[in-house]
Formats: C-alpha cells, structure tokens, sequence
C-alpha cells in the first residue's frame, strides 16, 4: 500500500500532427492525456499561412479571384462565388438570372463534392473504408464534370464579378442531370453501409455533444451548428444568386452530436441534388455577365489581340482595376459547404480593395476543438475533428 | 428590429461612447469608443430585443495615413433569433493598441482575437490565451499592417537555421546505420 502512494502519476503529452492522415491536413494538437481521457487540447494552426489577406491588399478586385481558389481547396466553386458576391454588392452590380442559376448549379455540386469527401474522410477515420470508396467514386464524377466546364478540376476560378466565366453547354446539362438523377440511390448506398451500423453508432452517438447555446456562441455555422438543432442557413436568411427562386430543407439535428451532424449533412446531399434538378429544368436563357461587366471582365484573347479598344480595356483593366469603387465596407456571407464564409471588405475608392478579411468557417470551428474533445477520450478527438469538417487550408488563409 | 434602430437605441443607451453611425449597402456600423467595448458587447448580447448571439466575425483594419486614431476593430454581430445584422467599429489608437476582451460574452471570439493581435498587434484584456495564432511564436512585426513591406528581403526565417542546426547535428549519429 505504501508503495502505491508513493506512485507519483503524472499527465502524459502527445503531439497529434501536423502529419497525421486524420487531422485533415496540417493541424497540429497538442493533447495532455490523463489515461485515455484527454484532459486539456490545445490546437495549432498556421502551417498553411500564406498571407491571402495581404496580398489581396495589393491586388486589383479582378486578380483576387484565383487567390480565393486556395482557401478551401476541395470547394473552390464555392469561395469564388462568395468573393464575387462581395464585390458585386460593394459594385451594386446585378448579375443576370442565368448566371445566377449557374452559379447555383456549380454551388451546389462543389457542396455535393466536399461533403462526400468528408464523408469518405470522416468514415475512414473512424474505421469505415468501404465509405471511402464509394463517395470518391461519386466525386470523381463531379470533378469530371468541373473539368468539362473550366478546364480544371479543384481550382476552378469560374465565377466572376457580374457573372461567370463562360456559359454551360448541353453536354454538360446532360451529364450533370443524370448525375442528380442517379445520386440519391449512392447516398441510399452510403446510408445501408453506416447509418445503423453498431461500430459506427458507437463512436458517434453521445459523442462531441454540443448544445444550441454553446454552438451559437462559439459562432459555430453550417452543418456543425446545425446538428445543434439551430435554424440557421445562409442560403435562407440572406439568399443570393437563385436561393430565392428554388426550393429546398435545411435538416436541423437534435442532439448536438456527430450522430446528428452526420445525419444532417447526409440530408443535405439530397436537398443539393434537388437544387441542382430545379436549376437545370427552370435555366433560364440570356446573358451570363453584367451588362455593366465590361468594366470588371477582360475581353476575350482574340479581341485583343485583334482590335484596339479592347487591347486598351485590358491594359487599363490589368494595371488600374476598376477605378471608380465606392468607397464603404460591407460584410457579405455565403453558406459554405463548411459553413458560413464571409467576405469583409474595406473599400477606399481605389480599384484594389483597401482590407479584405476572410472569416472561414474552419478557423472558427477548430478554435471551438478544445472545448469538444476535453475530458473525453483520446479516440473521440478524431470523430470530433471530423465532425467539424474542416480544411486547414482555408483556417490559415 | 431595423439595425439603424438598434443603432439609434445604442447611441441613447451611451452616449459617450457612440461616435458615428455609418449606413452603407444596407448594413449598419456603429462607430465607438474602446473603453466601454466589453459593456457595449454584454448590453447588445443580453437585452432580449436584440439578442445578438451570433458573432460572425471580428477583425482588425489599419487607417494609417487616412484617420486618426490608426487602427480599428470590426465587429459583425448577427441575432439568430431575430434576424438582425449590426457592425461594431472600435476606434484603437496606435500608441495606445488595447482594448478589452469580449470572449467572456462570445466564446468565439477567443481566435479572432489572437488574430487579429497577431496581424496588428492589438492586445486584448483579460483574453484568456492572447498567443500569436498564425505566425510563429518568435515573429518579428505584424504583417496586416499597411507600414509591414509586402515583400522583404531574401532572409529566412531564424527558426529555420536552428531547424538545419540541428539536421547538421544528428548527422553524426549513426541512427542504426549498417556501416560501409
């Protein structure tokens, strides 16, 4: 007995990360573990720092754009959008109905892509390969489909200010409404592998339990404070592009826990696949830019290379930007697949924007880690870290 | 409830402290004072009709050479229950950068804070973990300031010499290595 008491126990620290396959990227936690139960969880960020904030300071509002690509790389469609937007509202420019259905349309296939990529990650996290499989072969099929459309598969940069880059062609209207005809019988296929699988009800009901107050006041968003049972959708409260004109569920969780957030963002592949039905059937014709455009969008390449104006409007495009920015700031948000993006941008009246603050849904949601995984156990910090759906690159911007 | 509402109510509640309203696109930014920030955040949250719970986001921005005081501090507040939209624009002098923290009231403002000192060197009160976030930890200067260069001369970072240091150090260790 006398022996035990001389026992002296102490706290044992691991590093998870910034290598580790299930930290999604380069987070790094430094976890201080009494047993198996975590007792304090202090994350890292920063290994992905580029500094997107201030070189967009040096930047005209056009050459932004592709910076965007990079925040959340597996949904870049979506980023696009949300800067376009910004800039838009600051311009008081009107995109054409085309346009917007568009951009609803590819919105909503990036969201499809980066939530089966979660799903695949977050099962293969907790142990179920089979998932993994499956939803990378679904989202193989929307890459294709990005790639018919820009040219590339992840860094699309296809939306622009006033509209998009260019207009859809039937092969793509084609593949991409059988794609949503077919969908909801995969996602049936997801569901058979996990939704009343024991190991995978094990590891996530009563795990990561989150109430709709503290969710709140994290300044969680998406699906993360959704699960909480919080009513909260970019899409509704604040619609832009064609969120108005299509109709679609916001699935609200009970329980808070990454049960629930699983189930809610399982839902919302299929709402996505109804958006993405309605906005091919109700497409619109007419143009896909601005008729105010012209002054944020380079003319073609054989324009000018062929006639004189439009050499000139692109020199002074390329060098100056749009000149005439009002001068103002506005906070404009968008419903990420990850959750609410914003775009806070400070405007001085010249053609580059004077602050451009990004707020990612990621950076809020692992700051929001320590307060899921402490006191519980070691092996439920991967199930929390996936259930916030976050990706490092856009955290460090 | 209409935000320049809120704004008008907010200016009656302190009058000290409210500076300006702005109104631009639609959104309303109210511009105050430091002093009263952490009151100010605690009234807004609290008061049942405008209950904004939901800090969306909190940023800093530098006015160098435009206004006077230099910096400011954004913060974009939002009422799930309501409905309702309203900025904050704290005015922060630059050889007086601090101001209280508001982590107490929302809990999500822990790293927008140490962002936001991290990129201009505003320090929070009482914050209860005010580190540098992005930037490691022995980071000279704050980059989101307009007077740090955009691109500075072609020197590593110091940490990264102690990085190669140490390779050069295990170098002489065998590691296991079969001899040749």
């Amino acid at each position: 007995m006398e022996q035990e008491e001389d026992l002296k126990t102490r706290h044992m620290v691991i590093n998870m990360g910034p290598q580790h396959p299930s930290t999604h990227g380069v987070l790094r936690l430094k976890l201080e573990l009494d047993g198996e139960t975590v007792v304090k969880c202090t994350p890292y960020v920063g290994y992905l720092h580029r500094g997107t904030e201030k070189l967009a300071e040096s930047m005209t509002y056009l050459q932004v754009i592709p910076l965007t690509d990079r925040l959340d790389y597996i949904s870049s469609m979506t980023n696009n959008i949300g800067y376009c937007l910004a800039v838009e509202r600051l311009f008081e420019i009107e995109v054409p109905l085309r346009a917007k259905y568009i951009r609803t349309l590819v919105g909503e296939l990036s969201r499809i892509s980066s939530h089966l990529l979660w799903l695949a990650t977050h099962a293969l996290d907790i142990g179920a390969m089979t998932v993994f499989l499956y939803a990378f072969r679904e989202r193989e099929r929307i890459l294709d489909l990005f790639e018919l459309l820009t040219g590339a598969r992840l860094t699309v940069t296809y939306p622009r200010i006033g509209g998009v880059k260019s207009d859809v062609n039937q092969e793509f209207i084609d593949t991409a409404y059988a794609f949503a005809e077919e969908f909801p019988s995969r996602v049936q296929e997801y569901e058979t592998l996990i939704d009343v699988n024991r190991i995978w009800l094990k590891r996530t009901v009563g795990v990561g339990i989150l109430s709709a107050e503290e969710a709140i006041n994290w300044g969680l968003s998406g699906a993360t404070l959704r699960g909480s049972g919080v009513n909260y959708d970019v899409r509704k409260r604040f619609p832009y592009d064609a969120y108005d004109l299509v109709e679609f569920d916001v699935p609200i969780g009970k329980n808070g826990d990454v049960y629930d957030r699983y189930l809610c963002r399982v839902e919302e592949l299929r709402q996505s696949v109804r958006i993405i039905k309605q906005c091919i059937e109700a497409l619109p014709r007419g143009p896909i830019m601005s008729p105010d455009a012209p002054k944020f969008t380079l003319p073609a390449k054989d324009k000018v290379l062929g006639d004189m104006e439009s050499l000139i409007h692109h020199f002074m495009l390329i060098t100056k930007g749009p000149m005439t920015a009002p001068k103002g700031q506005l906070y404009v948000a968008i419903e990420a697949p990850k959750g609410e993006l914003g775009y806070y941008i400070v405007s001085d009246g010249t053609g580059k924007p004077y602050r451009m603050r990004i707020r990612s849904p990621s950076f809020v949601h692992v700051s929001a880690l320590p307060r899921l995984c402490e006191g519980r156990l070691l092996a439920d910090v991967v199930a929390n870290i996936g259930t916030i759906d976050v990706v490092l690159g856009e955290c460090d911007r | 409830m209409d935000a320049a509402t809120i704004a008008a109510e907010l200016k009656a509640e302190f009058p000290d402290e409210v500076i300006d309203i702005n109104k631009f696109r639609g959104q309303v930014g109210v511009y105050l004072k430091k002093n009263r920030i952490l009151d100010i955040a605690r009234y807004l949250h609290d008061t049942p009709q405008y209950n904004l719970d939901f800090l969306k986001d909190l940023c800093g921005v530098d006015y160098i050479d435009i206004k006077v005081p230099r910096f400011e501090v954004a913060y974009n507040l939002y009422s799930i229950k309501h409905g309702h939209m309203l900025r904050l624009n704290v005015q922060v002098s630059e050889n007086n950068a601090e101001l209280d923290s508001v982590v107490e009231v929302w809990a999500g403002a822990n790293w927008h804070e140490r962002e936001c000192y991290d990129m201009y060197g505003i320090v929070f009160n009482n914050h209860p973990d005010l580190r540098r976030i992005l930037l490691p930890e022995d980071w000279e200067g704050y980059p989101l300031r307009k007077d740090y260069p955009l691109a500075g001369a072609e020197e590593e970072w110091r940490g990264f010499k102690e990085v190669l240091k140490k390779a050069e150090e295990f170098k002489q260790y065998a590691w296991n290595r079969k001899k040749t």
